[in-house]
């Protein structure tokens, strides 16, 4: 399996494809839903956001609280869909990456091929095993979110699989259409 | 005779169910998963639920969560007729339970106060109660933990009756096909179908606690849950999502009389983290 280091530039996202599974290495982001909402505030109001977003990737996630002398709790992906409507503002602004499960909107999937960037999916409810993955943790802002609040984590060879890339691949239709038999719903 | 059980008994109970629920996944869902390793023809699909299988195996071990979200906490209360409760508000005392057992346990808070003003209330209360009285001097208690990613994708649909059983099934077919890859496929689907709005919600949730793969002890119901498992498992959708022949790993469906012109469905999708913790006291 290929393994990728962030922060990653334009050569390194056009080389990847949907469907490729690849091993994450170096720092990444954590947010979810309520810490989004307070970065658009920012944004909005034209000031620094916690963290530059530039060449970034970010992690669609809430752990679960670390037990003493643990590095973090489980971690596992939480459903991307949510976070739709303010990624292409991220993306527009330098962001390289998203990681979470699940489908993206329309919009999400053309910033990407216009912004040159790629969104992953982690495995859905492998929070132990992903939580093995990363080496350092530490909460640099909104920590009053809890769960919630964002993250700098340090992995190693965290497992993911591109969904959608900058050529317009999608995993979840092109894998869908291998396997399906049932016309039904299609 | 009338047994009483102190409701500080149901608050220890409470807590070492919610971490047990959250550590260690059922044999049942872990035999259902490790047979799928076996089954499944798609090479990225077959590693994944080979992770699955390793996920469950390290939370186990290291009595860390399955998955990092916890879920809203659903408690089943079945209690005897003939048990006295006493030493306290019985509703106060499972969520104190809860409160104890997420803080003890490591396990994430993901509960907020308010749905639309959503401050997070930090101990994971209140859970979702259900009390069901029924014959005896014992008390069943049973934790289902619910992840918010699966849950999002359940829905309740109110049938006309002239639509019968193709239009449940393709009400059910369509919901599994949308949910997708949010849902963390492997799922286990949790249908009501009968009763009121809220008690085919109520029956769908129910169907869940099912031990994965157990039928319907009724024979044209047992015959409808396999039907269901062998079209959803053609949708393609596989694990994760990302192509295969197992996208659920059980479908199981419970039915309560309807009114003449009712025909309620309800459709309860669970991740393959199908946890469930149950205790008699």
């Amino acid at each position: 399996m290929q393994k990728i280091f962030t922060p990653l530039n334009n050569k390194a996202v056009e080389q990847l494809k949907s469907g490729q599974q690849i091993l994450l290495n170096g720092k990444l982001y954590t947010g979810r839903d309520a810490a989004h909402k307070k970065l658009m505030e920012l944004i909005e109001k034209g000031e620094m956001l916690p963290f530059n977003l530039l060449g970034q990737v970010l992690y669609y996630v809430g752990p679960a609280p670390a037990k003493p002398g643990q590095v973090i709790g489980s971690a596992g992906p939480t459903t991307s869909g949510r976070m739709d409507s303010y990624t292409p503002e991220l993306l527009s602004r330098g962001l390289k990456g998203t990681i979470g499960k699940g489908y993206r909107s329309a919009e999400v999937i053309k910033a990407g091929i216009e912004y040159k960037a790629v969104y992953f999916a982690a495995v859905g409810g492998a929070g132990a095993l992903i939580a093995k993955c990363i080496k350092k943790s530490s909460v640099i802002a909104y920590p009053e979110l809890g769960p919630e609040a964002i993250y700098e984590l340090e992995v190693e060879d965290f497992p993911l699989i591109v969904v959608n890339d900058i050529y317009g691949g999608d995993l979840y239709t092109e894998g869908r259409n291998r396997y399906s038999s049932n016309k039904i719903c299609n | 005779m009338i047994r009483n059980i102190s409701v500080q008994d149901v608050t220890a109970n409470v807590a070492e169910l919610c971490m047990e629920a959250n550590y260690h996944l059922g044999n049942d869902v872990r035999s259902a998963l490790q047979n799928a390793v076996e089954k499944e023809i798609s090479p990225v699909g077959k590693g994944i639920l080979q992770q699955l299988v390793t996920n469950a195996d390290i939370a186990s071990t290291e009595e860390m969560p399955i998955c990092q979200d916890t879920g809203f906490t659903v408690i089943f209360l079945e209690i005897g007729q003939e048990v006295h409760l006493f030493g306290g508000d019985l509703y106060e005392a499972v969520d104190e339970g809860i409160r104890q057992g997420y803080m003890k346990g490591y396990l994430r808070k993901s509960i907020v106060n308010h749905p639309l003003e959503r401050v997070n209330t930090g101990d994971n209360t209140p859970g979702v109660i259900h009390t069901k009285i029924v014959p005896g001097n014992q008390l069943k208690i049973t934790v289902v933990p619910k992840g918010g990613g699966s849950e999002n994708m359940s829905a309740v649909k109110m049938l006309k009756p002239s639509e019968g059983v193709n239009g449940v099934k393709k009400f059910i077919l369509e919901q599994v096909a949308t949910a997708g890859p949010n849902s963390c496929p492997p799922v286990i689907v949790g249908v009501g179908i009968g009763g009121t709005l809220e008690k085919v919600a109520l029956l769908a949730k129910e169907a869940l606690l099912r031990p994965v793969g157990e039928k319907n002890s009724i024979g044209d119901i047992a015959k409808l849950e396999e039907e269901l498992l062998i079209d959803i498992n053609k949708l393609g959708i596989g694990p994760q999502g990302f192509g295969g022949v197992t996208t659920a790993l059980a479908v199981h469906i419970e039915i309560f009389p309807a009114h003449i012109a009712s025909l309620p469905v309800a459709v309860n999708i669970n991740c393959h983290a199908s946890r469930h913790k149950t205790r008699f006291l």
